[in-house]
């Protein structure tokens, strides 16, 4: 009897291992051909050189890595992808920080504010580079004809990724702001309660409260935003033209690695660049988990 | 009493002027998007700060010819096969797994499921030589399934959907296996009606990361009849940049049915947003 229901459970569990694996079948396949084997593949395509009419691969050993890591351009982009996202985290989210923060005073009209706040979020990268593009023009652009002023906004290099930064903080505060309000929501009331009866109150509970309490949402955004800002394409690569003299000094690493990998059909030595910032996306990480243990108050 | 009150009108105030300053930064690039789009290139590049309003009229043929000669209906019916196959494909595969990784026991279960955190952290520009070479030895490069291919699967949206699978209770489960169903009848129609929510926030997620992806479409799409939106807009600038009216005209085609999408079911989208969170 007792050897019977045993069996009877060993049929079951195996019925459940065999519908199991049916069910991860097609996500695991897929991830197996669409990530997994690219992944070694790149890996390997960094060591190689494409052959005439991209036909087969040439070994040739570390020389996509040396004629990269020897290249001031490669070393140049991946500094002013650092200095975007130097603009974009924090500017992004302390402004977006505020802005969740006032929303949630007793005020009328949130969900107007919200609304306008988060739209950047549903719109093409593509759409919004071209409307900043177009206000950043320098003799017909809107901000030089408000301002009278004269200024080269993208194609100065001295200027340039400062006015890319300032497209990509412009896009993101809504999102990082909506983030930012599911997290206060999760701060318990009595905290402000106790707070009030010891006197703080504004921007003495802002600072004192609300900043601690709510420093795992802001180490979420911070940390995902920096993995974000680190791989920035689209607004580069939409506003700044290829013959801008600006480019050198802007374009983020991501944005060589397109135009080496596919505007230049050189796979090898873009294969390498995407493994340069792979190794340095790898060790921000490392140093954000580190940092993780020190900054952030979990409850 | 009436100090405090007065306190109070004072810091509303500011709060309320905090926000309309950034209503108005929010809003600028679309009102001048919009306007810009109604005027003549002459006026479009007119200095004078008084020509902020079209000045002859406002000219919506520039939206027709836009229309007409950019082909923007095939870029919309592109756009729409992709984000329609993207969601479909990421919320069948993902919610099947997302059920086996959150329910079921099976041989290498803990494995296999780090394999997918590890796919989520990896940059995807790893992915994308390789991609673009297996799209164009299948012959799929300007088709709808090269811009599929990608996303056929997602590891983000099984992990989504996993947690949303391991908060649903115990008692519905079982009791339907007592009422004897199987385990892909219990999924189909005890389970899989539960995660509607987390489906949602996976494929708002999906339809606007497919919507606001540039890269993949220029690369595996180069065609102006067979690309995207976004990509469009890129070829278009490189071709017609200084037809400043035109440009904009077709920025605002191109965003203007998400916005539309967007207002309506704003709820689930915010909360999309911040269910799924971070992978934008």
């Amino acid at each position: 009897m007792k050897e019977n229901a045993k069996k009877k459970m060993s049929i079951g569990k195996k019925k459940e291992a065999i519908w199991g694996l049916a069910f991860i079948a097609p996500t695991m396949i897929g991830l197996f051909v669409l990530n997994f084997y690219p992944m070694i593949n790149t890996v390997y395509q960094s060591f190689c050189k494409t052959g005439d009419f991209g036909r087969g691969n040439i070994f040739v050993g570390l020389a996509n890595y040396k004629a990269v890591l020897t290249d001031p351009i490669t070393w140049q982009a991946l500094w002013n992808t650092v200095k975007y996202s130097l603009i974009e985290v924090p500017l992004g989210v302390t402004i977006s920080m505020l802005l969740a923060v006032l929303l949630q005073q007793k005020i009328i009209g949130k969900s107007f504010f919200r609304t306008i706040f988060f739209l950047p979020m549903v719109c093409a990268p593509a759409a919004v580079a071209m409307v900043w593009k177009w206000l950043y023009n320098q003799q017909f652009g809107l901000l030089n004809n408000i301002f009278h002023t004269d200024v080269a906004w993208i194609s100065n290099p001295n200027i340039a990724w400062i006015s890319v930064g300032v497209i990509g903080v412009w896009s993101i505060i809504g999102y990082n702001m909506v983030l930012f309000i599911g997290g206060l929501q999760e701060i318990p009331k009595d905290y402000y309660e106790a707070a009030e009866i010891d006197g703080a109150t504004g921007i003495k509970q802002f600072f004192h409260v609300t900043v601690p309490l709510l420093s795992p949402t802001t180490f979420f955004i911070v940390q995902t935003r920096i993995i974000g800002a680190l791989t920035v394409f689209d607004l580069m690569f939409m506003v700044m033209d290829k013959t801008n003299l600006a480019l050198n000094k802007t374009q983020s690493i991501v944005y060589l690695f397109y135009t080496q990998a596919f505007t230049n059909g050189n796979r090898g030595y873009g294969a390498a660049i995407v493994m340069v910032l792979v190794v340095f996306i790898m060790i921000v990480t490392f140093i954000l988990q580190k940092a993780e243990k020190r900054f952030v108050f979990y409850n | 009493m009436s100090d405090s009150r007065k306190n109070n009108m004072v810091r509303k105030t500011i709060i309320y002027v905090i926000l309309g300053i950034m209503v108005i930064i929010m809003m600028v690039p679309f009102v001048w998007m919009v306007l810009t789009a109604l005027k003549t290139n002459q006026e479009a590049i007119s200095v004078d700060p008084f020509y902020i309003l079209p000045s002859s009229g406002w000219h919506w043929e520039n939206f027709k010819k836009v229309w007409e000669t950019y082909n923007f209906p095939t870029l919309y019916l592109n756009t729409i096969l992709m984000i329609v196959l993207r969601v479909v494909c990421a919320c069948l595969t993902a919610t099947m797994a997302g059920y086996a990784f959150g329910r079921l026991e099976f041989p290498g279960k803990k494995i296999l499921f780090s394999l997918v955190l590890i796919q989520m952290m990896i940059p995807a520009q790893i992915f994308i030589i390789p991609q673009y070479l297996m799209v164009s030895k299948l012959g799929w490069t300007n088709t709808v399934m090269g811009l599929l291919f990608p996303g056929m699967v997602t590891a983000f949206g099984t992990y989504l959907l996993k947690t949303a699978y391991q908060g649903l209770p115990r008692d519905l489960e079982e009791a339907a296996r007592i009422d004897g169903c199987n385990i892909g009848q219990t999924f189909l129609y005890v389970m899989l009606p539960l995660t509607r929510s987390g489906m949602i926030s996976l494929g708002i997620f999906t339809a606007l990361f497919a919507f606001k992806d540039l890269m993949w479409p220029m690369i595996v799409c180069t065609n102006s009849d067979t690309t995207t939106l976004s990509a469009g807009l890129a070829k278009m600038q490189g071709q017609y940049g200084s037809d400043y009216p035109s440009m904009m005209a077709a920025a605002v085609l191109a965003i203007v049915p998400m916005i539309v999408i967007y207002i309506i079911f704003q709820k689930q989208f915010v909360e999309g947003i911040a269910t799924s969170g971070g992978k934008l």
